[in-house]
């Protein structure tokens, strides 16, 4: 015991005096929250609207005024003839114009038929078609205030509901992309470079030759690793809660449980890296291009898995943070119990079991 | 010293026809030797002679092909970990971590060898004062001279006093005067009654050992003091017997 207590304060002696390297791991989870939450996001959020009113009366100015109060939108500029509409958009001044007829209240009034164009920027598709609704909606919703104070008896309007998450905001997507991220960034690309560190500086010979047992010494390089993955789970459970106003729908207990078993997942690979290697190099180019790029490729985080051809579907299933991701999507954001995620439990577990099994199989106790 | 041990524990070292293969090739080929307690036992070989894979075996961290060795009264293949506990071991890579303190590597490696706080205490004390080392104590190994790194390395390795010392090409890359420093330390090792089993290029070393072993191509070509192999090999000084040797050899150095 005494063996092993030096050998983890060791161990945090490597990690407390890295500064540079500690101030990384801890602020890669906040920088890559706030980068995903407010700098790379698909939602539609103040786009800049123009407007063409060639008669400015009470219905235009109602709708114009509704549009620019959401959230989605900010009428930039108002303009007076359709010369001006293409200008606009060679500009980038506005993503979206607006374009209402001639008289446009005065027809709503009598004829009870007046037209809007709407006219979008689709360089991006997605955009584009999100932002259009957006404003459709929103005219539909004056439309809405129109008949009812006239009275119409009924009307067909469809309605589409989000389930989970009915704002659609992308940080109930991501959140959960994160955490697999990181934590298998940290546990599984540092455990095997500290490990490949002790190998390349020939300290690991003089480990190897003392009683120090190999049980010890893995135990005690995951041990610092562990608690920074905790202080990172905190930290990216706080941001998304407070900050990107995530809640945590299920359990949070639940939500730990399968986050530790997911660690321990990541700290075994990181053990298989650091058996098949012998510099840091390696160590570092295996966990980078075997662990993070799939992982952000093909774990769902960035790209739905149902999108992907087939023979990369089947390649996800090998990568845990899918599994975990989706278990974290389960219990955080649609709130169900821990029975709901046992399919993700059961082949994280089979993983840990298989790859602990593996790396401790290939540690190598004697060099040979 | 010596009075204070076992007759029967008199040899601390005792290798018979110690063999190692890897696959095809075989790096220690059948050897033989005893090492006597408290004795500075010179192991000596060109490079790729076998020297470093003996070594290996003799601490447990290479399981022989065939043949027997006993250290320290334990057998090398079925007591591994015991054979651990009695030995120090130093590489010819400096080994000590260089984002710890003095004190801190010394307390860590007491710790690894199990020992306790208060003795861990005690002997740092002493032997910050024997290196002349109380300024450095709290200063990072990494920023000290390469002459110091060394003293502090082989203090280290037998901070746990260990019957026998495996010290690997110690000596290599350091100054005359540091080299001169550092065999004083081994022999004030040896006066408390810690066998040395060292390896060294440096021929002048050679003739500081008690006994020394010159192995050519995995095999031990010649083992007695430097004053007999000298008359042996009816040679002036060790380097002769040396090269007389080791041009014997047909194995490629690596």
């Amino acid at each position: 015991m005494k063996q092993l207590l030096s050998f983890v304060r060791k161990e945090f002696h490597h990690i407390l005096r890295d500064r540079t390297t500690m101030m990384i791991l801890l602020l890669m989870p906040i920088i890559q929250i706030i980068l995903f939450g407010f700098a790379i996001t698909t939602e539609v959020k103040n786009t800049h609207v123009a407007v063409l009113a060639p008669t400015n009366d009470e219905a235009t100015r109602r709708i114009t005024d509704k549009i620019n109060a959401s959230a989605y939108f900010d009428v930039v500029a108002k303009i007076h003839n359709t010369d001006e509409i293409l200008p606009v958009f060679r500009d980038a001044k506005a993503k979206l114009v607006i374009v209402f007829e001639d008289h446009f209240a005065e027809k709503l009034r009598r004829t009870g038929t007046a037209h809007i164009q709407l006219i979008a920027d689709a360089t991006d598709p997605n955009a584009a078609t999100s932002f259009s609704f957006y404003a459709n909606n929103i005219i539909m919703d004056y439309q809405k205030e129109l008949m009812a104070q006239n009275t119409i008896p009924y009307q067909i309007r469809p309605e589409i509901k989000m389930l989970y998450n009915p704002q659609m905001i992308g940080a109930f997507n991501f959140v959960p992309g994160v955490l697999g991220m990181i934590m298998i960034l940290i546990c599984a690309m540092m455990t095997s470079i500290s490990i490949v560190r002790e190998k390349e500086k020939g300290t690991m010979e003089i480990l190897l030759v003392s009683p120090m047992k190999p049980i010890y010494i893995i135990l005690s390089k995951i041990t610092p690793y562990f608690v920074l993955s905790c202080v990172n789970f905190a930290t990216i459970m706080l941001l998304s809660v407070y900050v990107l106003k995530v809640p945590i729908a299920g359990s949070l207990l639940s939500l730990v449980a399968v986050s530790l078993l997911y660690i321990f997942v990541s700290l075994a690979l990181g053990l298989l890296v650091s058996t098949l290697t012998d510099s840091q190099q390696a160590a570092m180019l295996i966990s980078g291009m075997g662990l993070m790029i799939p992982v952000m490729l093909l774990s769902g985080m960035i790209f739905p898995i149902e999108n992907m051809p087939v023979p990369l579907q089947w390649l996800s299933n090998l990568i845990p943070a899918r599994w975990y991701i989706q278990a974290v999507k389960t219990i955080m954001i649609k709130g169900l119990g821990i029975t709901a995620a046992l399919k993700e439990i059961a082949v994280l577990s089979t993983m840990s079991l298989v790859l602990i099994g593996i790396s401790l199989k290939k540690f190598k106790i004697r060099l040979e | 010293m010596s009075n204070t041990i076992p007759n029967n524990l008199n040899k601390v070292i005792t290798a018979e026809n110690l063999t190692k293969k890897f696959g095809h090739f075989t790096a220690v080929d059948n050897i033989s030797f005893e090492v006597e307690r408290g004795e500075i036992f010179g192991f000596l070989g060109a490079n790729g002679a076998g020297k470093t894979t003996a070594m290996r075996m003799l601490c447990g961290l290479s399981i022989p092909t065939s043949g027997k060795g006993i250290v320290a009264g334990y057998d090398i293949g079925s007591q591994t970990e015991m054979v651990k506990k009695s030995i120090g071991y130093m590489s010819q890579k400096f080994s000590l971590y260089d984002d710890l303190k003095v004190w801190e590597n010394i307390e860590l490696f007491g710790g690894i060898y199990g020992m306790k706080d208060s003795e861990i205490k005690d002997k740092t004390d002493k032997l910050m004062k024997v290196l002349d080392f109380e300024n450095e104590r709290d200063k990072r190994v990494g920023s000290l001279p390469l002459g110091f790194k060394q003293k502090l390395a082989f203090s280290v390795s037998i901070f746990h006093s260990p019957q026998v010392v495996f010290l690997d090409e110690p000596t290599g890359g350091v100054d005359p005067i540091t080299r001169r420093q550092f065999w004083e330390l081994i022999y004030d090792a040896t006066s408390r009654g810690i066998t040395v089993f060292v390896t060294t290029h440096y021929m002048d070393e050679a003739e500081y050992c008690n006994r020394v072993s010159i192995m050519v191509d995995g095999k031990i070509e010649a083992l007695d003091t430097p004053n007999n192999l000298k008359k042996q090999f009816n040679a002036n000084s060790m380097d002769e017997v040396f090269q007389q040797l080791a041009r014997k050899s047909t194995r490629k150095a690596d």
